[in-house]
């Protein structure tokens, strides 16, 4: 129960302090509707809905790299990290607690992107939504470990996308899937181990990361 | 409490300390001096296991939830206030009677007044004071402070003095300064690094 305890007070502090810097979440907001718009005029008049559905992808997937860009800027800003890493609470628990609240801030964004996208492109359907929310557990998981060792490192801007891209590949690969499929249950289930198999690795690989 | 063996730390080619033999008693105030660049920060991250020696052993004889680590940066959150930073190493840290002891830390250490403002407000000083209020929030049975008279007023520096005298009395602490003189009536040991 402390375990969970901890990662709630560090989820709610990410929480908080978003809030009240509100560093991020207007950015990302600003960009995925700012791309879904671009996309509008760019994607030929009659074009398909599988053509569609492909560019929904690619804005949740670089909207997300936004978020995660500015994950760990909090601490980095202030050495709180080290903070974090001399309390005696398991440290994969700094790692769920961000996670929880890089999912939050990304649940937001698609709040407002999946009925942007509908207003521009057509109907949204439950297997999109379920791929989006899927798709987003491995997002923020994947991506905050990722973000944490970017972190670390002074060409984080770079890197971040370097490693990040690679692994959401799969995600897109089972997101679109899931959206075009006429049996889109296999590609929700793979989006469901992906997010399994990458959060226990995750989990277990956090305290690698930010021990020396 | 900590005792080191031909403890070395490296950064690459570069040489951050030098081989150092330490043995510390429970309950000894160390005093760390040294020139800059000598490796006292260095030392002082390596005991608090925020690095990891290149050469050498070192044993801690203290859990993370038994270690206060004042480093240069305050390592609090400049968007919360005193208050939210402090209540948020209070639970990670499971302090007891959390609202009260971080109270008591911020009257003490003269920064109730400015609880509600957030940290990234506050003058160099100020930020020094609430790093002091949460390397002291969980009451550590070894305290390493590394330079912890640095950015603070004559007012402030004497407040430290009186505390340090308080604190000397059942715990270990380690500390680097370049101040030595002033911790002298209260230090048991001293480490020179060259």
């Amino acid at each position: 129960m402390s375990y969970l305890a901890d990662v709630g007070t560090l989820a709610r502090k990410d929480l908080r302090l978003e809030l009240r810097a509100r560093d991020t979440l207007p950015a990302m907001l600003l960009f995925v509707v700012s791309t879904l718009v671009v996309f509008h005029f760019a994607l030929p008049a009659g074009a398909d809905e599988v053509a569609a559905q492909g560019l929904l992808w690619v804005a949740l997937v670089f909207t997300a790299l936004l978020g995660l860009a500015r994950a760990w800027a909090p601490e980095r800003e202030s050495g709180a990290l080290e903070g974090l890493v001399l309390a005696p609470c398991d440290r994969s628990a700094i790692w769920l607690g961000k996670s929880i609240a890089v999912f939050v801030f990304l649940a937001a964004v698609q709040v407002v992107a999946l009925p942007a996208f509908a207003a521009f492109f057509g109907p949204v359907g439950w297997e999109t939504v379920a791929g989006v929310a899927l798709a987003s557990v491995g997002i923020c998981t994947v991506g905050t470990l990722l973000a944490a060792m970017a972190a670390a490192s002074r060409t984080r801007e770079l890197i971040l996308p370097l490693l990040f891209l690679p692994l959401a590949i799969p995600l897109v690969v089972g997101g679109v899937g899931a959206s075009i499929s006429s049996e889109p249950l296999e590609f929700l289930a793979f989006l469901g181990l992906y997010d399994i198999l990458f959060a226990i690795l995750c989990w277990a690989s956090f305290e690698y990361v930010v021990s020396e | 409490m900590i005792s080191a063996r031909a403890l070395e730390k490296r950064y690459g080619p570069k040489r951050a300390l030098r081989p150092v033999d330490l043995d510390i008693e429970p309950g000894s105030f160390v005093v760390v001096t040294g020139a800059n660049g000598s490796g006292k920060t260095t030392l002082l991250r390596l005991v608090a296991g925020l690095v990891a020696p290149t050469k050498g052993s070192l044993e801690v004889g203290a859990e993370r939830g038994e270690l206060g680590f004042l480093g240069h940066e305050a390592l609090v959150y400049r968007d919360l206030t005193a208050v939210e930073n402090l209540d948020l190493y209070g639970r990670l840290y499971r302090v007891p009677e959390r609202r009260e002891r971080l109270g008591m830390l911020l009257e003490r250490f003269g920064l109730w007044e400015a609880r509600n403002a957030r940290a990234g407000s506050y003058s160099r000083g100020m930020l020094q004071r609430l790093a002091l209020c949460r390397t002291l929030l969980h009451d550590p049975k070894l305290l390493i402070l590394d330079e912890p008279f640095t950015a603070l007023d004559e007012e402030g520096a004497m407040l430290l003095d009186r505390q340090l005298a308080e604190l000397r009395d059942g715990r270990t602490v380690i500390l680097s300064t370049h101040e030595p003189r002033r911790v002298e009536p209260l230090a048991s040991a001293r480490v020179a690094l060259a």
